[in-house]
């Protein structure tokens, strides 16, 4: 199977269903590339689904879709050693891949459900840029019939702020959207702080649009709890120790990695939040506080 | 093991029926639990009524001279000499308070020979409880609260220095531990050594020695059986020859090699049992040389399940073998892959460009950045150093010898020399089961300034350092090294020469302080970069694992 149909059945998956994570469309081009994959070893299944993942990468340079890609192998891969043939191998893999798709599916709902009860009647929450699992947080307690407003920042300089602030509209939500130099203005009229993740990080830290940074702390300063929703496929085995230790290849968007020559010209897109700035992260596999992530990434990971 | 030729005495706590009912397996911890009762009670018994002697087992001890005359000690200070609860079929159950028909002969005298000549006997039985796995000085509390009864927690001995009865018990426990009683003539004594010098209050119950007056002179020949290779040993670590963690770790197992090697089993004995009895009065020995690190204790605990998990069937030269490789792969596995792992996962982190501000001289961070030289990285190291060790001298002399450019500055410049700095690197004597990082005096000071200045701070560490202690705060325990030490001689004027005459002047030389898990970033072990906070996690899989 070739690189471009890859890559052309991810875009294909992608628009498909916008509200999907690039991740779980990662996972489901990667399970169509096993189904079709025509390997006779396992060691040769695992090179060609980890050259899947780097084409993947190339295609979106965001974190989720190498943890998402490098959890599919662990997932799949704790069968290589029961079966002899390869084939019936291959075929428990399928299977395996198909509960991984439909688990990480159910995800979303479960991360709503433990967070709208930390939103309160009468709540101001203000949060970052475009975030389809915060909107699906908000979703719920909308539904919960609560009464909360929201400020979003613009997030320059792709504006998609913008865009979720058109979600909110449409569930009758009030919102405002404010500078990206607006958010220390902000935080005193403001109860709490909600923001998605593209990736957590080994120390319970996480990597989200450039901004997060900021407003942790100043939401630190302001002693604002700091509330993180991510699901689980999200956690990564990074461990990065400042802004400058995240790896270049999650920094840039993937276009800009192939034409530009000097990055440090370009603009990062994403930047590293320390766990320390963070009360408590909401996954499906539960409200973990930064250092408990270092314990269910062991667990997933061992 | 747990139901055995106990039969009811008519002491029996609740307790210990309770425990029996409650499960086939007792824990270890149980069972230590269970013993301290059975001679808590035994104790009050004995106040009562008399002892017969079933215990056939001939009983010249030359400790039944001592007894009379000290206080009795009210129980054993260490988990090692325990009643035997269970089983021990061939002693004819000395623990079991025997039905009150005794002669009528309440001397104090016979019941304190009677009492040695118990307490000598279970000293002997030792080995079957296999993983009582501590070491004898420092007693107890690494034993966790039981379920089963709230029992008084003792304090380690090692750390009650300034309680007078707790000295005497020592002393008499250094007496007892001694090799089987077949040859009456090879009975080890350990001597007790003493402190040296006014001890600062605040550390007063620690032990402070002085260099000058090591444990060997006081060892008379040839009544002192303690094996050549293990009083070099001691003699290295008093006088500071043997220096570092790692370094002391294998100094200790290929020593305990030697051991092995020269050791024969005795007849009508087995390897499994009498080995680790053998050990015993080596470990204190060493322990009164200079206080066991955490990786020591560690490697012990190893050595002697091992030990004790050798079948009996084996043939001595097989089981000496085995052993043999046995310590062999755990030096190589804990010790020096671990340090290839660390080493790769800290070449990951380490940017060209880089300023790495390093303490000390730790044996693992020095091969770290060697490699990183080797593997063409460009970076250029700051090494910080203090008294009265001066070890960074040390680590520069080895990293200058590699070619990379450093930076030698004393600990009161650090304030001034690190917006230069990039990272710092630290190693650690022992990881707290609470996070918190035992290490080199000093070392929290540099990671509370590198906190300040936003510099982050990695600390690597195998993990077979890695405690189940916890401490909040250097005080609690710590070593206490030569006060006088810290006295320089500078142009030709030694200013503390008489600092013992001063009465109001104390000299204070501590070895390690503990660092907590606020001020550290990351902690590199050879299972990979994990926050300072999952140290705990660390250990139950790895608890798991055994």
């Amino acid at each position: 199977i070739k690189k471009d149909h890859l890559v052309e059945y991810f875009r294909a998956q992608m628009m498909k269903d916008p509200d999907m994570a690039s991740a779980v469309a990662a996972i489901r081009t990667l399970l169509e590339f096993l189904k079709r994959d025509k390997g006779e070893t396992i060691l040769g299944l695992r090179e060609s689904l980890t050259w899947a993942t780097d084409c993947l990468t190339g295609v979106d340079s965001s974190v989720a879709v190498s943890s998402g890609g490098e959890l599919f192998l662990r997932f799949i891969s704790l069968t290589s050693l029961e079966h002899q043939d390869l084939s019936r191998c291959k075929k428990v893999m399928e299977e395996r891949g198909e509960l991984f798709l439909e688990k990480i599916s159910m995800s979303r709902t479960k991360v709503a459900k433990l967070c709208h009860t930390f939103i309160k009647d009468g709540a101001k929450i203000l949060t970052h840029s475009y975030s389809r699992v915060v909107l699906r947080v908000m979703e719920k307690a909308a539904a919960e019939k609560k009464r909360f407003s929201v400020y979003v920042t613009e997030s320059q300089p792709d504006s998609a702020g913008r865009q979720m602030a058109e979600a909110l509209r449409k569930l009758n939500v009030p919102v405002t959207v404010v500078l990206d130099a607006a958010v220390g203005y902000v935080l005193e009229k403001v109860d709490l702080v909600i923001v998605g993740a593209e990736g957590v990080v080994e120390s319970g830290g996480i990597i989200n649009k450039i901004g997060t940074y900021q407003m942790a702390l100043c939401s630190k300063a302001h002693n604002k709890p700091f509330y993180v929703v991510a699901e689980s496929f999200k956690f990564v085995r990074l461990y990065p120790l400042n802004q400058q230790d995240v790896p270049d290849k999650f920094k840039y968007k993937a276009d800009t990695l192939k034409t530009v020559q000097n990055l440090s010209e370009e603009h990062p897109m994403i930047d590293y939040t320390p766990p320390s700035l963070i009360t408590l992260l909401f996954t499906d596999l539960g409200v973990l506080t930064p250092s408990a992530v270092s314990d269910e990434l062991i667990k997933l990971y061992l | 093991m747990a139901d055995s030729g106990e039969t009811g005495g008519p002491v029996k706590k609740d307790g210990i029926q309770q425990a029996k009912t409650e499960g086939k397996e007792l824990t270890k911890e149980e069972k230590q639990r269970l013993r301290k009762e059975k001679k808590q009670q035994k104790k009050s018994k004995e106040k009562k009524d008399e002892k017969a002697s079933q215990e056939s087992e001939k009983e010249k001890k030359p400790v039944s001279s001592a007894s009379p005359a000290s206080q009795p000690p009210t129980q054993p200070i260490t988990p090692k000499a325990p009643s035997a609860v269970p089983t021990l079929v061939p002693v004819p159950a000395s623990e079991t308070p025997a039905p009150a028909d005794k002669p009528a002969k309440s001397k104090a005298e016979m019941k304190a020979e009677r009492r040695a000549r118990q307490e000598a006997e279970r000293a002997s039985k030792q080995g079957k409880k296999g993983e009582v796995g501590q070491q004898a000085a420092p007693g107890k509390p690494k034993a966790p609260p039981s379920e089963l009864q709230p029992v008084v927690k003792r304090l380690p001995e090692h750390v009650q220095v300034d309680n007078p009865e707790v000295l005497k018990k020592l002393a008499k426990k250094l007496e007892r531990q001694q090799t089987p009683e077949y040859n009456a003539a090879t009975k080890v004594k350990i001597p007790l050594r003493s402190d040296y010098g006014y001890k600062v209050s605040l550390f007063s119950h620690l032990h402070q020695y002085s260099r000058k007056a090591p444990l060997t002179q006081q060892l008379s020949i040839p009544s002192t059986v303690i094996h050549p290779a293990i009083v070099r040993l001691g003699l290295q670590y008093s006088q500071g020859i043997v220096a570092g963690s790692n370094a002391r770790s294998v100094a200790l197992l290929h020593a305990f090699k030697q051991v092995i090697r020269d050791y024969t089993t005795p007849p009508n004995e087995e390897l499994s049992r009498d080995l680790v009895n053998k050990l015993k009065p080596y470990i204190s020995f060493l322990n009164q040389c200079r206080p066991l690190s955490a990786s020591m204790g560690n490697a012990i605990k190893y050595i002697k399940k091992e030990i004790s998990n050798i079948p009996s069937q084996c043939k001595e030269e097989e089981a000496k073998s085995k052993l043999l490789n046995c310590i062999d792969r755990y030096i190589d596995e804990k010790i020096n892959l671990a340090a290839k792992a660390i080493a790769k996962s800290s070449i990951e982190k380490i940017s060209d460009g880089d300023v790495i501000l390093v303490y000390g001289c730790s044996s693992l961070v020095n091969h770290i950045l060697c490699e990183a030289f080797e593997k063409n990285r460009k970076f250029r190291v700051i090494v910080v150093d203090s008294r009265p060790r001066l070890e960074g001298r040390e680590a520069l002399r080895r990293l200058v010898q590699r070619g990379i450019s450093c930076t030698y500055v004393l600990i009161s410049a650090v304030s001034y020399i690190l917006p230069e700095v990039s990272k710092v690197f630290l190693g650690a004597h022992a990881l707290l089961a609470n996070g918190y990082v035992m290490s080199r005096v000093g070392t929290s000071q540099i990671a509370l300034v590198a906190k300040a200045f936003n510099v982050p701070v990695l600390v690597c560490c195998e993990t077979y350092k890695f405690c189940e202690r916890v401490q909040t705060d250097s005080f609690v325990s710590n070593e206490l090294d030569d006060p006088d030490d810290l006295i320089v001689t500078r142009k030709g004027k030694t200013q503390l020469e008489h600092w013992q005459e001063v009465p109001s002047l104390g000299l204070l030389n501590l070895v390690y302080d503990v660092t907590p898990p606020d001020f550290v970033d990351l902690v590199i072990t050879d299972l990979g970069m994990i926050p300072c906070t999952s140290v705990p996690v660390v250990l139950r899989v790895k608890n798991v694992d055994q």
